[in-house]
């Protein structure tokens, strides 16, 4: 088996990492610097030049990018490229109505191509594996992350992208997929399927697979491993950064790589911004130091983690960080797909015409998450009619999946039946044990 | 004239329906007729009481989503076939029936019944020019 994709890039001595992610920062810097009026602006007011950030040290200076920001300069403000050198287009959910855009150039997608195959690599994928992809292929970074990291180490992709589970388990069985990429909770309901067909893991001839784009419990991953008889490991990403790739496990199982040659990764307390030591559990803020596309400078992931401090037995040289305990805002993930309680609530507003009190109950039924939303019926919707009840029930079912691309349960609920707390209702209750 | 009947707006849990006749019996509100329409999720309560404003005031109040309709009380003989003569009589007068309930009590020889149309005004003219009785709003109220 190969142990790594890259020795000398994932096992690079730290001092030479250092001097390569400097290198990369002053690049990367003077870029936004001359290409992003956004950015130059945000340094001329603190006083800085584009020569001014120099050691890692200096990171410190520079501003934090959010995920406002990007919703700011919608759709294509903060490229440092101009839209002819940009050859793929990504989208993931924004906090409301319009989209986080995200653009690749060549060489882009030439890193996120470098990064996935470190990760395959790292549950086992060779030239000779037969990659199972069902992550879903689109707008969502997932599926073609995976194909095209996949391509880069000359295996067999199956493109075969979400649902079907059926027919899924029936080209993992004639096909001999080796490795399998999905969402944790879609590995263990295809597990749950096949043991309905009566289809053993033994009629299969899965090794590994990589598993992320949502919250991977360790209860989650002994299940994943026991009933599909493979090695599971999480991977981590963000379409703001580059998609899947920008961390994940090694076999050792105890933290995820973050590919620090690409990747600048530092852990803040969210509340004061404040950069946090290794050993502490703060938000995880990433620079990109090869993107060109879309250059960002420590950008607020909202994912809560830590820099676990030793070395990894494994010989990667590259920091590792622990698994997400959770999020600084109220981002949902449910069935790979985030989901924000404020693109619920816009719609709610738009029917309404009024502030709506409403709740979001999350809930894992099998294997497979479900949303259900509460909605209180107010006087400015509420109708004597039954079927006007039921219209406007489906009407604001309709209307949440088509913003979300997933399926909801809507309930009318009397007024007052969601619990106000110190004037602010709470949104969201997730019952979903993970 | 029409009848103002109340409209509640109920989720399919215990106790809601004591709730809210309780919320009106408290202040002196007495409830002449009512129907339940239900789904799997909600439901939908609707009253003639004898004080429809104050009983709309009460239910706001206890926070309920309450709504006031205008519905109209015909008076039907109480015969066997004798909602279907006046159902025939509305079906040519080409009033278009929402829902109906009954009333509890009798009035005199005959029985009362409660229709939500598209345009009460209109199905009162029309139907009584068939000769139907319409009751007004003073006679429902004191039933």
């Amino acid at each position: 088996m190969t142990l790594y994709w890259n020795e000398k890039y994932e096992c690079m001595p730290r001092s030479e990492l250092r001097a390569l992610q400097e290198e990369r920062l002053r690049n990367t810097v003077r870029r936004v610097y001359y290409e992003v009026p956004f950015y130059r602006r945000a340094l001329q007011e603190r006083g800085l030049g584009p020569n001014d950030i120099q050691t890692l040290e200096d990171l410190l200076k520079l501003p934090f990018t959010t995920k406002n920001d990007l919703r700011d300069n919608y759709p294509y403000g903060l490229f440092a490229v101009p839209l002819s050198e940009v050859v793929r287009l990504h989208a993931s959910s924004g906090t409301t109505g319009k989209p986080t855009v995200v653009g690749y150039t060549r060489q882009d997608l030439d890193v996120w191509a470098e990064v996935m195959a470190r990760a395959l690599t790292c549950c086992g994928a060779t030239k000779q594996s037969m990659i199972h992809n069902a992550y879903g292929y689109g707008l969502f970074t997932g599926g073609l992350g995976v194909h095209y990291g996949a391509e880069r180490i000359g295996a067999s992709v199956i493109p075969v992208s979400g649902g079907h589970t059926k027919r899924q388990i029936m080209i993992m069985k004639d096909f001999g997929s080796t490795i399998l990429t999905c969402t944790p909770s879609y590995a263990l309901y295809l597990a749950e399927v096949m043991e309905e067909m009566g289809i053993s893991k033994d009629d299969l001839k899965l090794k590994g697979g990589l598993f992320g784009a949502e919250p991977f419990s360790l209860k989650m991953r002994d299940q994943i491993e026991r009933r599909l008889g493979l090695m599971a490991l999480d991977i981590y990403g963000l379409s703001e950064i580059i998609g899947p790739g920008v961390a994940v496990e090694c076999p050792v199982k105890d933290g995820l790589h973050i590919w620090e040659d690409h990747f600048l990764v530092e852990i803040i307390d969210p509340e004061t911004g404040e950069q946090l030591p290794p050993g502490n559990y703060g938000e995880l803020v990433i620079t990109t130091l090869t993107k060109e596309a879309l250059p960002l400078i420590r950008y607020r992931t909202r994912d809560i983690t830590m820099i676990q401090p030793g070395d990894c037995p494994c010989g990667r040289t590259h920091q590792k960080i622990a698994r997400f305990v959770g999020r600084t805002d109220d981002m949902l993930v449910i069935r790979g797909v985030n989901v924000f309680p404020s693109q619920i609530e816009e719609v709610l507003l738009r029917i309404n015409q009024t502030e709506p009190h409403y709740l979001i109950i999350v809930e894992r039924r099998g294997q497979l998450d479900e949303l259900e939303v509460w909605v209180e019926v107010s006087e400015h919707v509420f109708t004597d009619a039954v079927r006007g009840l039921e219209h406007l029930e489906g009407q604001i079912r309709r209307e949440i999946e088509e913003v979300l691309g997933i399926s909801v349960k809507v309930k009318l609920v009397e007024p007052k039946t969601i619990e106000r707390s110190e004037g602010k209702a709470k949104r969201v209750i997730d019952h979903r044990q993970l | 004239m029409p009848v103002k009947q109340i409209s509640v707006f109920l989720e399919n849990k215990c106790g809601r329906l004591a709730d809210v006749t309780r919320a009106i019996g408290n202040h002196g509100i007495n409830i002449r007729a009512f129907s339940i329409a239900d789904t799997a999720d909600f439901g939908i309560l609707r009253l003639i009481v004898n004080r429809p404003e104050d009983a709309y005031e009460v239910l706001r109040k206890e926070g309920f989503t309450v709504s006031l309709t205008d519905v109209i009380a015909v008076q039907i003989p109480d015969r066997p076939g004798g909602l279907a003569d006046i159902l025939t009589l509305m079906q040519e007068a080409g009033v278009n029936i929402e829902y109906m309930y009954a009333f509890v009590e009798k009035v005199s020889q005959d029985a009362l019944a409660v229709f939500r149309v598209e345009n009460p005004r209109v199905a009162i003219k029309l139907l009584e020019e068939k000769g139907l009785k319409i009751f007004s709003e003073e006679e429902v109220y004191n039933l």
